[in-house]
């Protein structure tokens, strides 16, 4: 699905990831871990086509395809999803009307008629109770006034609507309480199959007690540097990262 | 000859063709004295400094119609709003279009300011309130001196007009240039609420001037609610001079969505003359090309306990160049005054230009005042955002510049205007989103 090959990309001139290498397969869920200023939310703005990161070394292939020179709809449009950390408010367009938009914009773009409104009612609906979103928060404006665990379950509720082949959850687990939580994770668990790939980012192990990961990385200083099972994160929530940056340096 | 001369020499010939024997042609001569005296403003005048009318002063703008010209309504449908019952007060190259109107007299006067002027009828609020607030510089004088057709709404007191007023005036093009100055007086009296909706639209290539000046007078508990849509051609530039004067308790808004034309001057003055009075102005500026769009307000606070709002918002693009000038005045007696400012603009292309000016003179010590001002980009994070979920750059754009302006639209009272004005938003952005904004 997703095949990273010795990237490197900078900001502003510095470089923050540095020859980093990741496979993801369809049907995989993969969870990335490292400190605080590692790269890890550099990494998913770049997959999910950030114009302000500069690609300067290594591939990004998305099904095989280079995706480097796509835009950020056109990685959309080839299913790729980012759940942001920090979603953005958009007064005056609502929920409703930003996810028809998204949807019928994709359709579009994959040369598909627009979803029909009633078909459109009902898959809203049906994602709606998926994430226990109550519908008159569907018409209020997007992310206008939300709480911090509202932004967050909007997120995987917009991702349970595109129907992505690869998700990105960028620390999607902080600022919700264990309610909202385990209701999140339950709706990506759900969203999961043997044609789509999930990518968690967090900081905490907690998240990954409810979507349980096939493989487990560190990132530090712009690169995977180990990577293992769910046990890993296990390990990471009791030992920190001193004893992995101990390791590299040695 | 240039315009000026032009115009005051035109006066002769404009006084053949009205009743010098009314008691309003004294103020008439009057202000072309003033005119004479004054001129056109030019840079060097401090409220002037931003906007040049140099250039659209160098046609040679015919000042009255030679003929009569009738207009389909099919033709200019689209600028009327038409989904909802209203009362409409149309002119075509400055004359009353009798056809595209329907004005009433029921219970309250919505008609002509040539049947105001001539009719005996109208005369006690003719004397009361005619040229009574209109400041007496150059170029509202020189409208008062032609002062002859125009918008007369009076609605007496404790009366709900029961339907939104339109107030639209075209231009057709037949003369190679044309200069229009339309004169509208508006009072509502006490306890009374009225919905208008003012328009300027030219229909043609050739150059078009409007010098309009309004009056308005807002009485005890009045409720007005004015919307202004400037979205002309690129050949026609507006000069709109509006003075209101509102007494205690009573509540006036003004809303001004300049989308196009050439170069548009505001010159928006309210004047507190009662406590507890509250004045909002809201504007949205979307321009681009070489459009020119300059807002000059003044609330002046006179007595005390009284609000103002003011809420600008503008996006310019390519060279279109956008000024506001936002003065507020707390006079020594004005305690307890909220006045409140705020000017945002993003700047989307590195040779637009924005000249934002606050000016607050504050003479009272127990007042809250404030005013802010940005100049900004549309927000790469925000654009991202939508990108990332497959919305084209210029539908994102769109999208933002809408967020941006939405405040404003939200207040707009009447659903329909608002669901007007934001299918005008996305037209001049050139997007369909796939629902309404």
């Amino acid at each position: 699905m997703l095949e990273i090959t010795d990237l490197h990309a900078n900001v502003e001139g510095k470089e923050i990831i540095k020859g980093l290498n990741l496979k993801v397969n369809a049907g995989e869920v993969h969870a990335i871990m490292g400190p605080n200023g590692a790269g890890k939310s550099t990494l998913a703005n770049i997959i999910a086509g950030k114009e302000e990161y500069e690609v300067s070394g290594g591939k990004m292939l998305l099904n095989g395809e280079d995706i480097e020179e796509l835009a950020p709809e056109e990685r959309a449009h080839k299913g790729i999803f980012l759940s942001f950390q920090y979603p953005v408010e958009i007064p005056g367009v609502t929920v409703t009307n930003f996810m028809k938009t998204a949807i019928n914009e994709t359709r579009k773009a994959q040369g598909l008629e627009e979803m029909p409104a009633k078909d459109m009612l009902k898959l809203i609906r049906e994602k709606s109770e998926m994430l226990e979103i109550d519908r008159k928060f569907l018409s209020r404006s997007l992310n206008e006034g939300f709480s911090g665990g509202e932004k967050k379950r909007n997120e995987i509720f917009q991702m349970a609507m595109m129907q992505p082949k690869l998700a990105i959850l960028d620390e999607t687990d902080s600022g919700l309480d264990i309610d909202a939580l385990r209701i999140v994770a339950n709706g990506v668990n759900k969203l999961k199959s043997s044609d789509n790939a999930v990518v968690v980012i967090t900081h905490y192990q907690r998240l990954l007690e409810y979507i349980v990961p096939d493989y487990v990385h560190v990132l530090y200083d712009g690169k995977i540097v180990k990577s293992g099972s769910k046990e890993l994160a296990l390990q990471l929530e009791e030992k920190g990262y001193d004893w992995i940056k101990e390791e590299i340096n040695a | 000859m240039d315009m000026k001369d032009k115009l005051v020499s035109s006066f002769l010939a404009f006084e053949e063709s009205v009743n010098v024997d009314a008691p309003i042609h004294n103020i008439r001569s009057q202000a072309i004295k003033i005119f004479e005296e004054k001129g056109f403003p030019s840079k060097k005048e401090e409220a002037w400094k931003y906007t040049s009318l140099k250039s659209i002063l160098k046609h040679d703008y015919s000042v009255f119609p030679k003929e009569e010209n009738a207009l389909d309504f099919k033709e200019v449908k689209k600028y009327f709003l038409h989904d909802i019952d209203t009362y409409k007060i149309v002119f075509v190259d400055g004359r009353y279009s009798s056809y595209l109107s329907a004005t009433t007299h029921d219970k309250m006067d919505v008609c002509l300011m040539s049947s105001a002027l001539n009719y005996d009828k109208y005369r006690p609020v003719i004397d009361n309130y005619f040229n009574k607030i209109a400041k007496p510089d150059g170029i509202t004088s020189l409208n008062t001196a032609f002062s002859r057709e125009g918008a007369y709404i009076y609605i007496p007191k404790n009366k709900l007009a029961d339907k939104p007023i339109q107030i639209i005036h075209f231009s057709t093009g037949k003369e190679s240039a044309q200069m229009l100055q339309p004169r509208n007086l508006i009072v509502v009296e006490e306890n009374s609420q009225v919905q208008i909706i003012e328009r300027h639209q030219s229909l043609t290539k050739n150059p078009v001037l409007t010098n309009s000046v309004t009056e308005i007078f807002a009485d005890k508990r009045a409720i007005v609610d004015y919307y202004k849509i400037q979205n002309d051609r690129q050949s026609a530039s507006l000069i709109d001079n509006t003075f209101i004067e509102q007494q205690a308790q009573s509540t006036v808004s003004v809303h001004t969505f300049a989308f196009g034309g050439n170069l548009t001057r505001n010159n928006l003055n309210f004047y507190q003359k009662g406590e507890y009075v509250n004045s909002i102005l809201n504007g949205v500026t979307i321009i681009e090309g070489k459009q020119h769009v300059d807002h000059n307000t003044l609330v002046h606070h006179i007595e005390p306990n009284c609000e103002s709002h003011q809420d600008y918002k503008g996006i310019f693009d390519e060279k279109a160049t956008g000024v506001f000038n936002g003065k507020v005045v707390v006079n020594k007696e004005a305690q307890k005054t909220n006045a409140f400012q705020s000017n945002n603009n993003i700047l989307l292309d590195d040779s637009a230009t924005i000249n934002s000016k606050p000016q607050l003179e504050i003479f009272a010590d127990d007042v809250k005042c404030s005013h802010g001002c940005t100049i900004g980009q549309l927000d790469e994070s925000a654009l991202f955002y939508l990108r990332s979920r497959g919305i084209g750059q210029k539908e994102a754009r769109a999208l933002l510049m809408y967020a941006f302006a939405n405040n404003v639209l939200e207040s707009v009272r009447i659903p329909e205007l608002k669901a007007r004005i934001t299918k005008l938003i996305a037209n001049k952005l050139g997007v369909n989103l796939g629902f309404d904004l």
